[in-house]
C-alpha cells in the first residue's frame, strides 16, 4: 500500500466523528438538492393532472350547426339549423397524435323541452344526453369516458345512472321545484324513467334532466346523432409558437407545432379526425391553466434553485471547518518534507471520497423525500430520473471541492513552525 | 466592594466573550455563517409559504366570477339588488340581463341570444379569456344606434363588415353597430352583447344574473354566500362549483406541497447547523479545560458556552432572516411579479430558534465533557 492511500485510509479510521459530521452535511444537502430537483421537474405534470378538475379544455362541435340560441338550458335554435357529430366517430378521439393525453370526453346532445310525467305532475324541461361512464373500444383499448372524467365538479346525490339504462338524473333546482327524490320514477317524451339521483353542476343543467345518450337520441328521433362533444386533454401551456395558424407554417414549423400538445394543436387533430368538426380551446379553462401553471412551476423552479444554493453553500461550510480543524496536521507533513502538491491531493481526495459516499446516499435518500411528497400530495409518485444521478454527483464533488479549497490553500501556505507551536 | 467586584466579574465576561469570538474569527465566522445560511433558506421558504397562496388566488381569479346571483324562478332581479351588488367594495360585479332577439320582424329573421351588461367591467373581469379584437365599427353620434360586441360566431353569421345589424325583439328594433369580435371558444361566442341600459330601454327586460368575482379562501367565499343570502332573500345565490372546487383543490396541493418541501429543507438546515456548531464547540476543549484548570466554576463556564452560542445563533439569524427576505422577495417577483410582503412576525421565531438551536449544539457536548478532567484535555489526550 502507497503512503499516499494509508494516509488516506487513516484519515478515515482516526477521525471518524469529523468525517460522519462533513458526510452527514454533503448528504443531507444531496438529498435535499435531489428531492426539491425531482418536485421541480414533476410538478408541471402533477398540477397539470389537478388542474383539468376545471373540466373539459377543448371543445368539439357541428360545423354545419346555426348559432347556439340557449339561454337558461332552453333551446330556441331552427331545427333546420342543427347540424350534429356521429356517435360512432366517438372512438377516433383516441386515435388523434396525441391521444395518450386525452383524459376523457362526453358527448352531449339535448332537446328541446320535452313533456315529463312524473305521478300527478306534468310539465315540460329540457334534457341532455351524454355519457356518465361508459366503457369505449379504440383500436385495441378499452376506455371508460364520461362526464365523471370531464365534469368532476358534478355532484350526485344518490347513485350515477347507468348508460345503457333508462336511469337519469335530474338537475338540483329542477329536483326540488317539482319536489324529486332519489328513486322517483318518471315518464320522459312517453319513455318510462328512473331517478337515481340529484346532480349539482352549472345552473344550465340543474335545471335540466340529464339522461343516457341513447335514450335522448331516442326521444329526440335522431340515432347516434352527437350534438357537441367536451374534450379534456392535457396541454402545455400556449406561448407564442401556439398561436400561429399552422396554415401559415413552414413545413418543419408545422411538424413542430403539430406535435407540441397545446390545446390549439390538439383541437387542429380533432378537426382533421371527426367528419364535420370544429374543435376550439375553451378559453376560460386552457387560458387560466397555462397561466397558473406557469406561476406554480416557476415557484417551484425557484424553490428548487434556493434549496440548491443553500445546501451547497452548507456542504462548503462543513468542508472548510473540518479542513480548518487539520492545520496541526498539515503542519507536521510539511515539516517532515511533505510537498504542498502532495498534501493537496491528500486533501482533495478526501474530500472527493466523502462527496461521492454522501452523493450517492443523498441520492437515494432524496429520491425517496421527492416519492414520499408524491405519494402524500397528489396520491402517485413523483420519480426522480436515474439519469440526474451523475449530475447530483458531479454538482456535489464540485461543491465540496469548492469549499476545501480556500481553506486547504491557507492551511499550506501556514508556516510548520508557527501552527506547531499553537 | 463587592458591587465593584461584580461589575469587575461582569466586564471580564463580555471580555472573554469579545477575545473569543476574535481570537477564533474564522471559527466564529463559519459557525455564524451557517447558522445565517439556515436562517436565510427558513424565512425565504415561510414568507413565500404565507404569501405564495394569497398570489395564486389572485391568479385564479382570471378564471372570471367564482358566485352568480339569480332571481329565483327567472323573474328579474330588481334594480335596487343590482345596485346593491354593483356597489359593493367587496368584489367585482358584473349584471346580465339575456333576450332572444331576431334579426327581422317576424320567424323568418335568425335568432341570437342579446346580452345586456356593463361591457367593459364583464371583458376586466375575465381579461384572461376574453380575447377581443376590433372590426372596425365606429360609433357615430347617434342615439338610435347602439355599439356592440358580437362574439366570434355571431359576427360572422349575422354582421356584414362593420355595417350596422338591424335586431328586432318584440316588435320593436334596435340598431347596433360592431365594435369588437368576442373569442372565447364558448357560449360566448354565439352572443351579441350590448350595454344594460341600451338594452333595457329597447325591450324593457332588465337584469336577472350578477356575476362576482370574490378573492378568498373557501370558508371566506362561504361566508360571503351566507351573507348576501341573507341580505337578499328574493334571489339565489350559488358557487360556480367548476370554479371554487378546482381552485380550492389546486391550492390544497400546492400548500402542501409547499409545506412538505419546506420542512424538509428547514430541517436538513437545522442538521448541518447543529453539525456545525457541534464541531465548533468540540474545537473548544482546550478553552474549557483552561478555564476549568484556573478555578472556573462549572457555572461560569456553562454560562459562558451558552451565551456564546446562543449568541451566534441569535445574531446568525438576524443576518439570515434579512437575507431571506431579499430572497423571498426576488423569487415573488420573478414568478409573480409582484413582491412578497415581509412576515416580520417570523423575526422573533427565527432568533429564538437559532439560540435554541446553538443552545442545543453547546449544551450537548458540554455534559459529556463534564466528566472529563481537564489535565487529561490539556495534555492532549
Amino acid at each position: 500500500m502507497t503512503m499516499f492511500a494509508r494516509l488516506l485510509m487513516q484519515s478515515f479510521l482516526r477521525q471518524r466523528r469529523r468525517k460522519l459530521l462533513a458526510w452527514l452535511a454533503i448528504t443531507l444537502g444531496v438529498a435535499v438538492a435531489t428531492a426539491m430537483i425531482g418536485v421541480a421537474t414533476d410538478i408541471g405534470d402533477k398540477m397539470n393532472r389537478e388542474l383539468r378538475q376545471f373540466g373539459a379544455n377543448i371543445v368539439v362541435t357541428p360545423q354545419d350547426a346555426g348559432l347556439n340560441v340557449k339561454i337558461g338550458g332552453l333551446d330556441v335554435a331552427p331545427v333546420s339549423e342543427h347540424g350534429y357529430l356521429r356517435e360512432s366517430d366517438l372512438p377516433r378521439i383516441k386515435t388523434i397524435f396525441w391521444g395518450n393525453n386525452i383524459l376523457g370526453f362526453a358527448p352531449m346532445l339535448s332537446t328541446r323541452a320535452v313533456a315529463i310525467k312524473a305521478g300527478d305532475q306534468s310539465f315540460d324541461a329540457p334534457i341532455v344526453g351524454t355519457y356518465f361512464s361508459k366503457q369505449i373500444i379504440a383500436g385495441k383499448q378499452s376506455y371508460t369516458e364520461g362526464v365523471r372524467q370531464t365534469h368532476p365538479w358534478w355532484k350526485v346525490a344518490g347513485e350515477w345512472p347507468r348508460d345503457d339504462s333508462t336511469e337519469v338524473l335530474a338537475g338540483e333546482i329542477l329536483a326540488a321545484r317539482s319536489g324529486w327524490h332519489a328513486g322517483e320514477r318518471v315518464k320522459i317524451g312517453g319513455h318510462e324513467a328512473l331517478v337515481t339521483g340529484i346532480v349539482s353542476a352549472d345552473a344550465e343543467t340543474n335545471a335540466q334532466i340529464v339522461v343516457p345518450l341513447a335514450l335522448v337520441q331516442q326521444i329526440a328521433g335522431q340515432p347516434g346523432a352527437v350534438g357537441r362533444i367536451y374534450v379534456s386533454a392535457l396541454t402545455k401551456p400556449e406561448d407564442d409558437f401556439a398561436r400561429r395558424d399552422p396554415r401559415s407554417l413552414s413545413p418543419a414549423d408545422h411538424d413542430r407545432w403539430y406535435c407540441s400538445p397545446y390545446a390549439n394543436s390538439i383541437a387542429f387533430q380533432l378537426e382533421e379526425t371527426l367528419p364535420n368538426a370544429r374543435a376550439a380551446q375553451i378559453r376560460q379553462v386552457a387560458q387560466n391553466e397555462g397561466r397558473v401553471l406557469a406561476r406554480i412551476s416557476g415557484l417551484m423552479l425557484l424553490l428548487a434553485l434556493a434549496a440548491l444554493i443553500a445546501s451547497g453553500l452548507a456542504v462548503s461550510a462543513a468542508m472548510a471547518t473540518s479542513v480548518f480543524e487539520r492545520r496541526g496536521e498539515i503542519g507536521l507533513m510539511k515539516a517532515i518534507g511533505a510537498g504542498r502538491v502532495a498534501i493537496a491531493a491528500l486533501f482533495a481526495t478526501e474530500a472527493a471520497a466523502l462527496a461521492l459516499m454522501g452523493g450517492l446516499v443523498g441520492f437515494a435518500a432524496g429520491s425517496l423525500m421527492a416519492r414520499g411528497i408524491g405519494t402524500a400530495v397528489f396520491n402517485s409518485r413523483i420519480s426522480v430520473e436515474p439519469a440526474t444521478l451523475p449530475i447530483v454527483l458531479g454538482i456535489a464533488l464540485a461543491v465540496t471541492l469548492a469549499g476545501s479549497v480556500t481553506s486547504i490553500r491557507r492551511a499550506v501556505q501556514l508556516s510548520p513552525a508557527i501552527v506547531l507551536r499553537g | 466592594m463587592k458591587q465593584r467586584d461584580r461589575a469587575w466579574r461582569g466586564r471580564m465576561f463580555v471580555r472573554m466573550l469579545w477575545r473569543a469570538a476574535l481570537v477564533r474569527r474564522s471559527r466564529t465566522i463559519t459557525a455564524l455563517a451557517a447558522m445565517a445560511i439556515a436562517a436565510t433558506v427558513a424565512t425565504a421558504l415561510l414568507n413565500l409559504y404565507a404569501d405564495a397562496q394569497q398570489k395564486l388566488r389572485a391568479e385564479f381569479r382570471g378564471y372570471g366570477a367564482n358566485l352568480v346571483v339569480t332571481a329565483k324562478d327567472g323573474e328579474e332581479l330588481g334594480s335596487k339588488v343590482v345596485s346593491e351588488l354593483l356597489a359593493s367594495k367587496e368584489f367585482r360585479a358584473v349584471p346580465y340581463a339575456y333576450v332572444i332577439a331576431r334579426t327581422a320582424n317576424d320567424l323568418r329573421g335568425a335568432p341570437v341570444v342579446v346580452v345586456g351588461t356593463e361591457v367593459a367591467a364583464a371583458k376586466a373581469m375575465n381579461a384572461t379569456w376574453w380575447r377581443t379584437s376590433p372590426v372596425g365599427g365606429d360609433l357615430a353620434m347617434s342615439t338610435e344606434i347602439a355599439g356592440a360586441m358580437f362574439g366570434e360566431r355571431a359576427f360572422k353569421t349575422l354582421a356584414h363588415g362593420s355595417a350596422p345589424v338591424e335586431l328586432w325583439f318584440a316588435g320593436k328594433s334596435l340598431s347596433v353597430l360592431p365594435l369588437a369580435a368576442l373569442n372565447t371558444g364558448g357560449d360566448e361566442d354565439d352572443r351579441i352583447y350590448v350595454d344594460l341600459g341600451a338594452l333595457e330601454k329597447w325591450t324593457k327586460v332588465s337584469a336577472t344574473t350578477v356575476e362576482i368575482a370574490t378573492d378568498g379562501t373557501p370558508e371566506q367565499i362561504k361566508a360571503t354566500m351566507a351573507r348576501l343570502r341573507g341580505q337578499f332573500p328574493a334571489a339565489n345565490v350559488q358557487a360556480i362549483r367548476q370554479i371554487v372546487e378546482g381552485e380550492a383543490n389546486v391550492l390544497a396541493k400546492t400548500r402542501s406541497t409547499l409545506l412538505l418541501a419546506t420542512s424538509i429543507v428547514v430541517l436538513t438546515a437545522a442538521l448541518c447547523v447543529l453539525a456545525t456548531l457541534l464541531s465548533w464547540v468540540l474545537d473548544r476543549r482546550r478553552d474549557f479545560a483552561v478555564m476549568k484548570a484556573l478555578g472556573a466554576s462549572q457555572r461560569l463556564i456553562t454560562a459562558f458556552f451558552a451565551t456564546e452560542a446562543s449568541l451566534i445563533g441569535s445574531l446568525g439569524a438576524l443576518g439570515g432572516f434579512a437575507l431571506g427576505v431579499i430572497t423571498a422577495m426576488a423569487i415573488g417577483r420573478a414568478s409573480f411579479h409582484a413582491s412578497v410582503a415581509p412576515q416580520f412576525m417570523l423575526l422573533p421565531v427565527m432568533m429564538a430558534a437559532g439560540a435554541g438551536l446553538a443552545l442545543l449544539a453547546a449544551l450537548a457536548p458540554m455534559a459529556m465533557l463534564r466528566r472529563i478532567q481537564p489535565a487529561a484535555i490539556l495534555k492532549g489526550e
